[in-house]
């Protein structure tokens, strides 16, 4: 009996997951992957590691937006939060790295 | 491809060197190395010759420059810098009232560690504060007035040799060892530090440019640049410097950049100031 509501719930949402992933990307969509993308952002503009990358990113995802393409500007928004995070690990690991660098 | 490549780069210089006790802030040890690692890499290079930057690295270039410099492109900015520092403000005082010496002959001694503000003070900081002090809005940091003015109090110490000091105050090394590792943390999406390029590979091409060695680097500042059609500032160069690498630049005069103009200044101790300067 527990197994199979087990098995029916994953079975559930599996076809929720894929139904997500296929479905057009709705402005709610896109708000919440800008949300995540300028949080990750704001914290390497705290770090003063900024990529300039991020920001054409940023941008490029909210003109798609506007233009009520929200499939780019989800794709667009997520990867400027991949940046952004890159951003963060780099100044977050040259925080002890740089010193191997200087001239000894 | 270039995204990839740049994010696993990160990754790979973690590891390399753990830090020691032997990482305690030293000046006068880092000093030392740097001008030994400059002077060895480029014997041939007359140590005062290094505040040339590119030209002192290639005989092509620098006949070209000794040929551009007989009609300097940047004395415009120097007779315009002369004449606003003689020119008095709405109050009636002058810039040279806020400078020892009347501002003339000092370049070489900027930036300074303030004592009672616990900060950097850059040259260019300094006019702005003067500006503000005498009740003038203060100049965009990056050409214009600031190069003029710089310029001229650059020309006015040429030949002096810099003399910046780092007083026994905890605030000043700790704002030495700021710029230091300003100067060595790779940045920006391409994941290069100042360093990358000035030190590693200075003397090599980068497009079409030649990378000036980090030692006497900022001598020459202010300078004009055909690329940039006119003149330029130490603000303008490290914006510059940031933005090539796809890093979001600081804005000018930044904590940072006063912090990493005060480390490469003091490594350029003794050599002379050759501001303003031409570049290609
Ligand atoms: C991708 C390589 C690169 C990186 C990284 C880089 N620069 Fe530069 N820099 C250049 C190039 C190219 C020039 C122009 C050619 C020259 O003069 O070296 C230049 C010029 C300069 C100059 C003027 C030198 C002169 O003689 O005219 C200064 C000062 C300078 N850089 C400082 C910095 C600082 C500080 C950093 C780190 C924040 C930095 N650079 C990072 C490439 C780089």
């Amino acid at each position: 009996m527990r197994l199979r509501l087990l098995f029916s719930m994953t079975g559930l949402i599996w076809l929720v997951a894929a139904t997500a992933a296929t479905a057009a990307s709705t402005n709610a969509d896109f708000k919440a992957a800008l949300n995540a993308a300028e949080a990750a952002e704001n914290d390497a503009g705290a770090l003063k590691n900024q990529w300039t990358t991020t920001e054409e990113t940023l941008t490029a995802a909210k003109k798609a937006a506007a233009a009520g393409d929200f499939d780019t500007a989800v794709d667009d928004a997520r990867q400027a939060e991949a940046l952004a995070k890159a951003s963060i690990a780099q100044a977050r690991e040259q925080e002890i790295a740089w010193r191997a660098a200087v001239i000894h | 491809m270039l995204r990839a490549m740049s994010l696993m780069a990160i990754f790979v210089f973690a590891l390399i060197r753990p830090v020691t006790a032997a990482d305690a802030v030293n000046p006068q040890a880092d000093f030392k190395a740097f001008r030994d690692y400059f002077t060895k890499k480029f014997p041939n290079v007359p140590l005062n010759d290094f505040v040339n930057g590119p030209y002192s690295m290639d005989a092509g270039l620098r006949k070209q420059w000794l040929e551009i410099d007989q009609f300097p492109p940047y004395d415009f900015a120097i007779d315009r810098g002369k004449q606003m520092f003689a020119k008095p403000f709405k109050n009636g005082k002058t810039y040279g009232d806020c400078f020892p010496n009347k501002g003339i002959g000092i370049r070489q001694n900027y930036p300074y560690f303030d004592e009672k503000s616990g900060q950097v003070i850059t040259l260019e900081l300094a006019l702005n504060q003067c500006r503000e002090a005498n009740g003038e809005a203060p100049y965009s940091y990056v050409k214009d007035e600031m190069a003029s003015l710089t310029a001229y109090m650059a020309f006015t110490s040429r030949g002096k040799p810099f003399d910046i000091k780092i007083p026994n105050d905890p605030r000043a090394l700790a704002a030495y060892e700021k710029g230091e590792e300003y100067f060595y943390t790779r940045r920006g999406q391409l994941n290069f530090s100042c360093a990358s390029c000035h030190v590693q590979s200075a003397g090599e091409h980068i497009r079409t440019e030649m990378l000036a060695p980090a030692l006497g680097i900022l001598a020459a500042m202010p300078i004009y640049r055909s690329e940039w059609n006119g003149m330029g500032t130490i603000s303008r160069r490290f914006v510059t410097c940031n933005s090539q690498v796809r890093g979001v630049p600081l804005p000018p005069q930044d904590e940072l950049y006063r912090d990493v103009e005060y480390y490469l200044s003091y490594m350029s101790n003794g050599l002379p100031i050759a501001g303003p300067g031409t570049r290609p």
